[in-house]
């Protein structure tokens, strides 16, 4: 019997080894996932047995935690509603969003990085303390993107072309996070109520997140970048020039947004269009391009992509199965084309640096309160969608844009800027939403914007790109080239 | 022979054999962990030290102790690792049902386990005792083989007889007389150990003789099927009847591994498992109770299944906190173990993961490897068939039992209410388990006496 004794102990090991495994799977590998779950309390529970850490910016903390004096030990505080899409709130009764729930586990200092802190903690009883996150907004850039939107609703971000570093990131409302983490949860809960009915959602990161915006004219930047990367056309090459088109398969007929010709001649080149911002020569490349070749381009900047920078962008979308028709509207950023004005930033970096895109990253540093670095992350390359040569031709379209074209509002005096405006149209009365995108200086980019007003600005379809966004964008790029 | 006439004197001479002298130094350890424990519970939930911990420590350290000088008396050349790790168990699970106490009372709650579970551990202990002294030889179990046939099948079928079987949180595997609720299924299974030995050593002969080949494999006879059949028809109505997988599946199991190590025919393994997963998946069909079981299993995120009444939020609770625990745990009382549903019993393995991480799960599925081991020891090691038989059979069903909680809790397996031997909340458990213990002790005192003489003529 003793043989197949001996078999029955490989079945106990094997039950016991698969225990193991079992458990070391949830406690170790998914233990993060699990501990990000919104089901989960144990993480809101734990934030406030130790001190959180704060988010700094230039190494002033705009979200901290101070010292309390009831059963919560400690409560959360928040500098300026100018930060509130970046920090987020971190409240005990509505969780966490934002970089309060994208960098808990640093915040709470259970990060996998601190694990000599937190045996040293097991071992004398002290807790371990939340480490500080350092971000790459420059506030000076911050309080002008914030101040330049005034009372529009919309978003702004600017990045470092070269690293991927986001230099300012604003969405307007903003909130008072302060308001969230308060201690009464009477009160937290009524004005997180009160938050999530304001029609303007406040609490929504309009730059990377939320309800996506149709791109219009902006748009085209990536469907010339389609036509010149596909070997088939060069920015001088002709397209049609009818001052009406009557979309393939429908009675429908679209116009220039001058609502005639497009520079006056029977053909328009490439960077002529762009320029002044035609839309039917754009419709008919659209066609003549296909609907697959503009999905494959905008696949490669990132559409149907989330980006961790480390808030989570939602992915932008270039529709599917459309018709000649539909795919006319598309080229020129209408029919059911969506997207975040990060990804918007993103193509326009990508021209800006030489066909590569850098991934997009908040993040300069992450220190314990020990002052040892645990996590400061490096530039990283995000994709590589056109060659230099085609980043070379759209720049030089973009720059025609603004210095000779329609997207004049963002010329800055001694620099050459490179940009494009957009006014996408909404359904049939509604207000048009604006666009601005572009770089600075166009030669060699210090800064890349994006700028997107949502209800035409307030002034419904007589809202301009041109006029309310470009301006914004224009003071996001001279903050930094002051520096 | 110069050993074993050395031996002989010692016991003349009244000298204290040297097994024992090595049980009681690892008992003081243990009992050191136990109090380190409670003085941790108190120190981080209340912040100070009280008197009420010697209540939780010191019955569990006497009554262990008093097992310790039995066995000197009795048992002197008992296996000396089972009893230390057993007290360890024991005594972590009662400090972490006292430490969940303590959160219940700071919730205002009234409902409180530990010091049921200490006066259960005295008894299971004097039960325990009572197995030593009174099962005088290894064979004297094999005179009550029918009757523990007998005893075994009325405990089994009990919880679903009229007036006294209990169902709670949808398993009906209790039964309840005067007030008191007990789980008759975990005495049925030491009785049903006792029938499986007794008879596997009296048939295995026959029932490993071969039948008929079937494309290439050698069947049992028709007839030896029978034996099979009829604990398989039995597990199929503690299925039916009470709900519950795990009880089914530990007896099915049981009876698989012994009969398997009596005849040495794989053959019985593969029949039996194939029948257990077949009327397994058709229950999982048929009877709602289980198939939600099965499903909170496989998608315990789903919030289809979360949000359902008896559904997984217990399970994706438990998960919860074995990821907070992570590698190093939050320490005996930092963490919120009392969010689970039964925490203190059927969860009790997910409480002690989070507060003690993956090092102090591993250290738990240590001591039980180690009782499993000590126990498969004497069962490799004793000469008598029977005593070999049930040996392993008590042995593997601890192991089992460990295995189809833990993996219930982990995801290994649907979750069923078994409980965790020794730690969790639990009489029945405690007492079933304690005369385990004490079979183990009495029939590992004479496999090592023979394995002695077995190596004394050198």
């Amino acid at each position: 019997m003793n043989r197949e004794l001996k078999r029955v102990v490989f079945v106990i090991m094997a039950m016991f080894v698969s225990l193991m495994v079992s458990t070391s799977t949830i406690q170790v590998l998914a233990a993060d996932e699990l501990g990000r779950d919104p089901r989960n309390v144990r993480s809101v529970y734990d934030s406030y047995k130790t001190q959180r850490g704060s988010i700094l910016v230039d190494g002033t903390p705009i979200a901290f935690s101070e010292a309390s004096d009831n059963n919560f030990r400690f409560l959360r505080v928040y500098e300026s509603q100018m930060y509130s899409a970046i920090t987020g709130f971190f409240s005990f009764y509505q969780g966490a969003t934002g970089l309060e729930s994208a960098m808990n586990s640093f915040l709470t200092g259970k990060n996998s990085s601190q694990f000599f802190e937190q045996v040293n903690a097991l071992l004398s009883g002290n807790p371990v303390t939340g480490a500080s996150v350092e971000l790459t907004i420059d506030p000076e850039v911050q309080k002008v993107a914030w101040d330049a939107l005034g009372k529009l609703k919309g978003a702004v971000v600017a990045l470092d072309p070269t690293t991927g570093n986001i230099i300012a990131m604003v969405s307007k409302p903003g909130f008072d996070a302060n308001r969230l983490a308060v201690h009464d949860g009477i009160t937290s809960g009524n004005n997180y109520a009160e938050l999530l009915a304001d029609a303007n959602s406040p609490l929504v990161n309009k730059a990377i997140s939320g309800s996506l915006y149709a791109p219009g004219s902006v748009f085209k930047v990536l469907v010339a970048a389609a036509a010149i990367e596909s070997g088939k056309y060069t920015a001088d090459s002709m397209l049609p020039n009818p001052a009406k088109f009557k979309l393939p398969g429908t009675n429908t007929f679209i116009q220039n947004s001058g609502e005639g010709k497009c520079g006056g001649r029977p053909t328009v080149s490439i960077a002529d269009a762009l320029k002044l911002s035609c839309n039917i020569p754009f419709a008919q490349l659209g066609i003549e391009l296909g609907q697959n070749a503009i999905r494959e381009q905008a696949e490669k900047f990132g559409f149907g992509k989330t980006v961790d920078i480390p808030l989570r962008s939602t992915a932008s979308v270039y529709p599917k199965n459309m018709d000649d028709a539909q795919t006319a509207m598309s080229a020129f950023g209408q029919f059911d084309v969506r997207v975040t004005p990060l990804q918007i930033a993103m193509m326009s970096a990508a021209i800006a640096n030489n066909g590569k895109i850098m991934k997009p990253n908040l993040i300069e540093n992450v220190v314990s309160a020990n002052l040892s670095s645990l996590f400061a992350p490096s530039p990283q390359e995000f994709a590589s969608p056109i060659s230099q040569s085609t980043a070379d031709a759209v720049r030089k379209m973009m720059i025609e844009a603004v210095e000779r074209g329609v997207s004049s509002n963002a010329r800055i005096e001694g620099i050459t800027v490179a940009g494009k405006t957009g006014t996408a149209q909404n359904g049939e009365d509604d207000p048009y939403t604006l666009w601005f995108t572009g770089f600075a200086p166009a030669d060699n980019p210090r800064v890349v914007v994006a700028v997107v007003i949502e209800d035409g600005g307030g002034r419904g379809q007589a809202g301009r790109g041109n006029t309310l966004a470009a301006p914004v964008a224009k003071k996001v790029m001279q903050a930094v080239l002051r520096k | 022979m110069t050993s074993t006439v050395a031996i002989d004197i010692q016991k003349i001479a009244g000298v204290v054999p040297r097994k024992r002298n090595i049980e009681i130094w690892l008992l003081f350890f243990a009992f050191g962990i136990n109090a380190f424990e409670l003085a941790q519970i108190q120190l981080s939930t209340i912040e100070i030290l009280t008197f009420d911990i010697l209540s939780y420590w010191a019955p569990l350290a006497v009554a262990a102790t008093v097992l310790h000088f039995i066995l000197r008396k009795k048992a002197s050349e008992a296996d000396a690792l089972i009893l230390p790790a057993v007290v360890l168990l024991n005594g972590l699970g009662i400090a972490q049902i006292y430490r969940l106490d303590l959160a219940t009372i700071a919730a205002g709650g009234t409902e409180l386990f530990a010091f049921r579970q200490v006066i259960w551990t005295v008894v299971a202990i004097a039960a325990a005792s009572a197995v030593v002294l009174f099962v005088r030889s290894h064979l004297f179990l094999r005179r009550y083989v029918y009757i523990s046939m007998v005893v075994g099948l009325v405990l089994l079928i009990s919880p679903a007889l009229p007036f006294i079987g209990t169902s709670i949180n949808g398993a009906q595997l209790w039964i309840s007389i005067a007030g008191l609720t007990f789980q008759p299924g975990e005495l049925a299974k030491i009785a049903l150990t006792v029938f499986f030995a007794g008879y596997l050593v009296t048939r295995r002969d026959s029932l490993a003789a071969v039948g008929p080949k079937f494309v290439g494999i050698q069947l049992p006879r028709a007839r030896d099927l029978g034996p099979i059949l009829a604990i398989w028809a039995v597990s199929l109505l503690v299925l039916i009847s009470q709900r519950d997988l795990g009880t089914s599946l530990l007896y099915f199991g049981l009876f698989l591994v012994m009969i398997y190590v009596a005849t040495g025919r794989a053959i019985y393994v593969v029949v039996g498992l194939g029948m257990f997963v077949t009327s397994a998946l058709i229950a999982s069909r048929v009877l709602d109770y289980v198939g939600g079981r099965f499903a909170s299993w496989l998608n315990p995120f789903d919030p289809t299944h979360y949000d359902a009444i008896g559904g997984s939020y217990q399970l994706v609770q438990g998960l919860f906190g074995l990821a907070h625990g992570s590698v190093l745990g939050t320490g005996l009382g930092g963490g919120v173990p009392q969010l689970v549903p039964l925490a203190e019993s059927d969860f009790i393995i997910a409480s002690l993961g989070e507060e003690l991480g993956l090092a102090g799960m591993f250290a738990i599925l240590a001591l039980y490897l180690l009782i499993v081991s000590r126990g498969l020891r004497v069962a490799f090691n004793h000469s008598d068939d029977f005593s070999k038989l049930l040996t392993l059979g008590l042995s593997f069903v601890v192991a089992l039992q460990t295995f189809i909680v833990i993996g219930g809790v982990t995801r290994v397996l649907p979750l069923t209410g078994l409980t965790t031997p020794f730690l969790a909340a639990g009489g029945s458990s405690l007492l079933a388990n304690w005369i385990i213990i004490g079979l183990l002790l009495r029939i590992s005192d004479t496999a090592d006496s023979r394995e002695r003489n077995g190596v004394s003529g050198f």
